[in-house]
């Protein structure tokens, strides 16, 4: 019965500034032209920007997945390396390991991992240094949808 | 309050004045930040984002978060690359000569008190 409607997926380029956002502005505006509720667009959309802009200045490049579901959007960021040292700071408000020209930029603020987990209703990341991260995250189409 | 109310009344300049929908936009707030991260969890819907920034990627964020515009300030001006892009996105690059600090006082009075003072 609850079948998958449909899926997005992207190739994210390593320091691609330039095309940065892109993929997480088509994946709302797609979720807009299917009618998603607007409150999961906005969250879905910051969680994307957030995983893109990750995968831009810190992988060797990587793939984000959205899968809309009746009840659910899942969200999937896959890079190929060089993964997180130490994920509890990477978590942490305010922790960032950006170079300084990225800072110059306004990135770096060390909030991509806290809005992210901010906006999820399920978030999980695995990483292996050396390896790559995996980011993993849901957002609930309705509260009633909510697993306790 | 419309945003080209807002643009006369404090003086901003508008980059790209060709965006078809600039003449209805309406402003319900503003957000003063030059951390994306930090505006894409800040900023809501309507706001005009004050920023010093002016690379390609405040537009992203700027569409992302439905800023009503993006006002640079302290006099600086973004490359013809970045007006192209905000035209093609509909999103409106102002700018002004003043700080952050004094555009946001102004942006702020005229929203609370209907006045810029």
């Amino acid at each position: 019965m609850w079948e998958e409607k449909f899926r997005l997926v992207y190739r994210v380029k390593p320091m691609d500034l330039a095309s940065a956002g892109s993929a997480s502005s088509q994946i709302k505006v797609e979720l807009q032209r299917n009618g998603i509720e607007e409150d999961v667009v906005r969250k879905v959309g910051i969680i994307c920007f957030e995983a893109e802009m990750n995968m831009i200045l810190y992988s060797t490049g990587g793939k984000l997945k959205v899968e809309v579901w009746p009840d659910r959007i899942e969200i999937l960021a896959e890079d190929d390396g060089p993964g997180i040292e130490d994920l509890q700071k990477a978590m942490e408000p305010g922790y960032s390991t950006a170079p300084p020209w990225a800072q110059d930029y306004g990135f770096g603020a060390g909030m991509g991992f806290p809005n992210m987990k901010q906006n999820s209703d399920v978030f999980d990341v695995e990483t292996k240094p050396g390896e790559g991260t995996r980011i993993h995250s849901v957002v609930y189409r309705s509260k009633d949808n909510e697993t306790p | 309050m419309k945003l080209h109310n807002i643009v006369e009344a404090i003086g901003l300049k508008v980059f790209n004045p060709g965006v078809p929908n600039y003449g209805n936009i309406e402003i319900s707030g503003g957000y003063a930040s030059d951390l994306l991260s930090d505006v894409i969890a800040g900023l809501s819907k309507g706001d005009i984002w004050i920023t010093i920034q002016r690379h390609l990627n405040i537009i992203a964020v700027a569409k992302l978060k439905d800023a009503g515009a993006i006002l640079i300030a302290k006099g600086l001006e973004p490359d013809k690359n970045v007006i192209e892009k905000a035209t093609e996105e509909g999103v409106i690059l102002l700018g002004t000569n003043l700080t952050t600090f004094e555009a946001a006082g102004k942006l702020y009075n005229l929203l609370k008190y209907g006045e810029v003072r």
